[in-house]
């Protein structure tokens, strides 16, 4: 796609540019590419790059958005690359004002990309990444059969959001295998002279003390020696994987991290760069004809629908929100503490650190932190948020509580790690078979039963060997597997009790 | 070629698969005939999605607005919702399918004379030739074939070099085609007696009887009779979507049958399918006799095949299936089935064209 822009947009990205430099904001450099809505939908359905590696979920995505397209379902305005240059697109065709808002649009994600810590890691030159990803996918096809690898990434893509959203911040993610050192051979016993052993060193005590190091060394012969959350990294360490199938799950979990920041920074990257296009387009940007067409694509792109949150709109006013508090002085422990409306209502210490502060939380949250520190009672109140729930009878959406609480609760659970179950690896040699354990952290919310059953059944292509899962069905505790022909599942109070009895 | 259309196209490809696999339980389904243009049909298809690990949260999220009901507004959107994609089949192609998901033998035309088609295809290859017919990838395979199988191939220096004798062509093969020409007679009871539901069924059947029986003819004539009290030739839309409210006298239907057939197919020339949907509840016994003498006498010997659906609204019985059974029992021409709901029809269908016939 050798698209040059014309002209008139050229000196149109010039001059956002130069705007989005006076505010204040630092990016890469950013090209625009024009694209007609057939490319559109296609770098769309590759998630935004030029390349991806052959599968058919892109064809599938391909397809639904073209037909959506045709019938006039949707059209996409922005997308935008993390990569240094970052890379964005304009549709051909669209009016002028819309480009304009597209590019400052961009230009806020640009800005959020270079400052935003949970993307640090993140690799800037993703885009030809991705191409030598297609180019080794291919090749693996060519020797191994377009079906048998599409298989294998189709199992990979089951477990692709298993990974440790933590490890991106630690310096080795693994521990070695602990060293093995002898015995001693009465742990904890301490000096005495022999009239007065049984009372230093009382025998009770010293089998304690020898359960307990033996139980230590048992653990330590455990692998992994503690519970290993990036699953997709353990597989590809310890799964007997052809080197063909080794490179394809690390081209998965590779890709997996990449996008990783981006689930984690939804609300706070639309809402970053909602508040900076509005912000340039009506103090620098728009000539006085544009403003009626801004003002209604503006409030397209912010608009709610019954039902669906919107990250635009609710980053958007979050951001706002902090500024105008930070720079009314609306923090701290005396407003915590004030509790009488006038005087909250009048509360203003022109302080003016909106613009430190958003800035300041630009740079350091994700959006589950984000909610949870800045959406306040005030703000759920004045935006109207509500946990709504299908009813099963009617099939309708209704309301089911409109409470702070309950709402900062669904939100923070549907935020955190992305709203997906947390699931770590337990133990690689259950049983003592070479099987796979893995324990889902359960917090209250069951899985979803079949298709947990059907991962487990894709796990087996990698591990090879039965993979099991501890969960629980509400209240009781249930360890599901697949053994490659069939699911295994076992009740586990009355298994636990079979061993006690036993 | 975009690079996505290869993606698109394995999508395809695994969809279609996947339709053929499960075959059986599309039969059933009138979705499918939602866009029957021409001669391409589209099977609806769902999302194809990859099972992750999920929470079950049973419908639960986060809204906003007023209330449920007054969100405001349309958005322009970024997101696009789930659509219903869908399939393309030809009809050829569904019969193929059918075929292969029922295993059902392919029909053997009566009076098998047959007919050498004057258009011929390039399939065949040939060991000599006009050299501009030369197949360049098969002469070489046969050239590295001979060189492997003689021991002059090397790995490290791969040349294959060409004789005479590993030359081959393309050649056309002449592609015998039935000359026998095929018409279906359908009857459909439509007294008060048959439901929506009940004509819902017939349709479904008929388009997959149409679809393999033309599968098998060049040019398949249809003529459609309903029957009530009385009987008459209708188009293909009214046979549908006609509903009346009188009684019903079979016989009728099979007298007309029989003077359609006289007249415009002598059997000499046409293999004769007729296939006969209702409800079983004739007007009288002695009516059931009549009928049941006219098929004997009059259609019979010229029908390749006479298929005879029952077609059950809930809690009815009719009796004509027993009569016919009691009678034709035996008989390779005479095909009866119940169809008491949408799930027998595929077993209907395999009754029907089970018999090659």
């Amino acid at each position: 796609m050798a698209t040059t822009l014309p002209a008139e947009l050229r000196r149109e990205q010039d001059r956002i540019e130069q705007v989005a430099r006076d505010m204040g904001l630092t990016f890469f450099r950013v090209v625009f590419e024009m694209v007609d809505w057939r490319q559109m939908n296609a770098l769309a359905a590759y998630g935004g790059f030029p390349t991806r590696y052959p599968h058919w979920r892109w064809g599938m995505e391909y397809a639904e958005l073209a037909k959506s397209y045709e019938y006039g379902l949707h059209r996409i305005y922005e997308m935008v690359i993390n990569n240094d240059p970052t890379y964005a697109y304009l549709l051909e065709g669209n009016a002028m004002v819309d480009q304009k808002l597209v590019m400052a649009h961009v230009y806020g994600h640009a800005d959020f990309f270079v400052n935003n810590v949970y993307y640090a890691h993140t690799n800037r030159k993703m885009i030809d990444a991705m191409a030598n990803h297609a180019t080794r996918v291919r090749r693996h096809q060519e020797r191994h059969g377009v079906e048998a690898v599409e298989r294998f990434i189709d199992a990979c893509l089951s477990v692709e959001d298993l990974i440790d959203p933590g490890a991106v911040f630690r310096q080795s993610r693994r521990p070695e295998r602990p060293v093995d050192e002898p015995e001693p051979r009465d742990p904890g016993r301490l000096p005495a002279k022999a009239y007065l052993d049984q009372y230093v060193n009382p025998p009770g005590y010293l089998e304690e003390k020898r359960k307990q190091m033996r139980k230590a060394r048992e653990d330590a012969k455990r692998f992994p020696a503690s519970p290993d959350r990036d699953v997709l990294g353990f597989m590809m360490a310890a799964a007997p994987l052809d080197p063909w199938e080794q490179d394809v799950l690390e081209i998965v979990r590779e890709e997996s991290y990449y996008f990783l920041p981006q689930r984690q920074t939804k609300v706070m990257n639309e809402g970053w760069a909602s508040f900076w296009h509005t912000h340039m387009m009506t103090t620098r940007i728009l000539d006085d004809s544009e403003l009626i067409d801004y003002a209604d694509h503006h409030s397209g792109t912010v608009a709610v629908q019954p039902g669906r949150l919107n990250p635009y709109k609710l980053g958007l006013e979050l951001f706002r929100d902090i500024e105008r508090r930070w720079n009314m002085g609306q923090f701290g422990p005396e407003w915590e503490a004030c509790d009488r409306m006038s005087e909250r209502a009048r509360w203003d210490l022109k302080l003016g650190l909106g613009r430190e502060k958003i800035d300041e939380v630009r740079r350091l949250h994700c959006d589950a932190t984000f909610l949870d520190e800045f959406l306040t009672q005030d703000f759920c109140e004045r935006q109207g948020l509500f946990v709504s729930k299908k009813n099963s009878r009617t099939g309708e959406e209704e309301v089911e509580s409109a409470a702070f609480e309950d709402v900062k609760q669904a939100l923070l659970f549907h935020f955190t790690n992305g709203g997906r179950p947390v699931i770590e690896v337990q133990d690689a040699n259950y049983g003592n078979r070479g099987e796979l354990l893995l324990v889902h952290r359960h917090a209250g919310v069951d899985l979803k039963m079949d298709w947990a059953r059907e991962v487990l059944e894709s796990m087996t292509k990698i591990w090879k060997r039965p993979v099991r899962l501890e969960t629980q069905i509400g209240k009781k505790g249930v360890r599901l597997g697949h053994d490659g022909d069939k699911s295994i599942e076992e009740d586990l109070d009355q298994a636990a009790l079979k061993a006690k009895t036993r | 070629m975009p690079r996505i259309d290869s993606d698109v196209n394995r999508f395809r490809q695994i969809v279609r698969g996947r339709v053929r696999e499960e075959l059986k339980k599309h039969l059933g389904k009138t979705e499918l005939f939602g866009k029957q243009g021409g001669r391409v049909v589209s099977i609806p298809i769902p999302h194809l999605e990859l099972p992750h690990f999920v929470h079950d949260t049973g419908g639960k999220s986060v809204g906003q607005g007023e209330g449920a009901g007054d969100g405001g507004g349309n958005k322009a959107g970024d997101q696009p919702g789930a659509h219903i994609l869908e399939a393309e089949f030809t009809i050829d192609e569904l019969a193929k399918m059918l075929g292969e998901a029922l295993e059902l033998p392919r029909i053997q035309p009566k009076g098998a004379d047959e007919l050498i088609s004057p258009a011929g295809r390039y399939t065949g290859i040939a060991t000599s030739g006009p050299e501009s017919l030369r197949h360049f990838k098969r002469s070489y395979r046969q050239a590295l074939r001979r060189m492997l199988v003689s021991g002059t191939y090397d790995p490290g220096n791969p040349q294959v070099s060409l004789l005479r004798a590993d030359r081959r062509y393309r050649t056309w093969k002449a592609r015998p085609l039935p000359k026998a020409n095929a018409a279906i007679v359908y009857v459909m009871d439509v007294s008060g007696s048959m439901g929506d539901e009940q004509k819902d069924i017939v349709r479904t059947e008929s388009f997959w009887i149409d679809a393999w029986i033309r599968s098998h003819y060049q040019g398949v004539r249809t003529v459609y009779i309903v029957h009530d009290a009385a009987a008459k030739e209708v188009d293909r839309d009214t046979f549908f979507t006609l509903r009346e409210s009188g009684g019903t006298v079979i016989s009728s239907a099979y007298e007309l049958g029989a003077r359609i057939v006289q007249e415009r197919f002598p059997s000499s020339d046409w293999n004769l399918y007729m296939f006969h949907f209702t409800d079983g509840e004739n007007y009288s016994r002695q009516d059931s006799e009549k009928s049941s003498d006219l098929l004997a006498e009059s259609l019979l010997p010229g029908l390749n095949l006479f298929g005879y659906g029952q077609v059950e609204a809930l809690g009815t019985r009719g009796d004509f299936f027993d009569v016919l059974r009691s009678r034709f029992g035996g008989d390779e021409r005479v095909a009866l089935s119940r169809i008491p709901d949408r799930d027998a029809i595929v077993d209907s269908i395999k009754t029907f064209l089970g018999r090659g016939r």
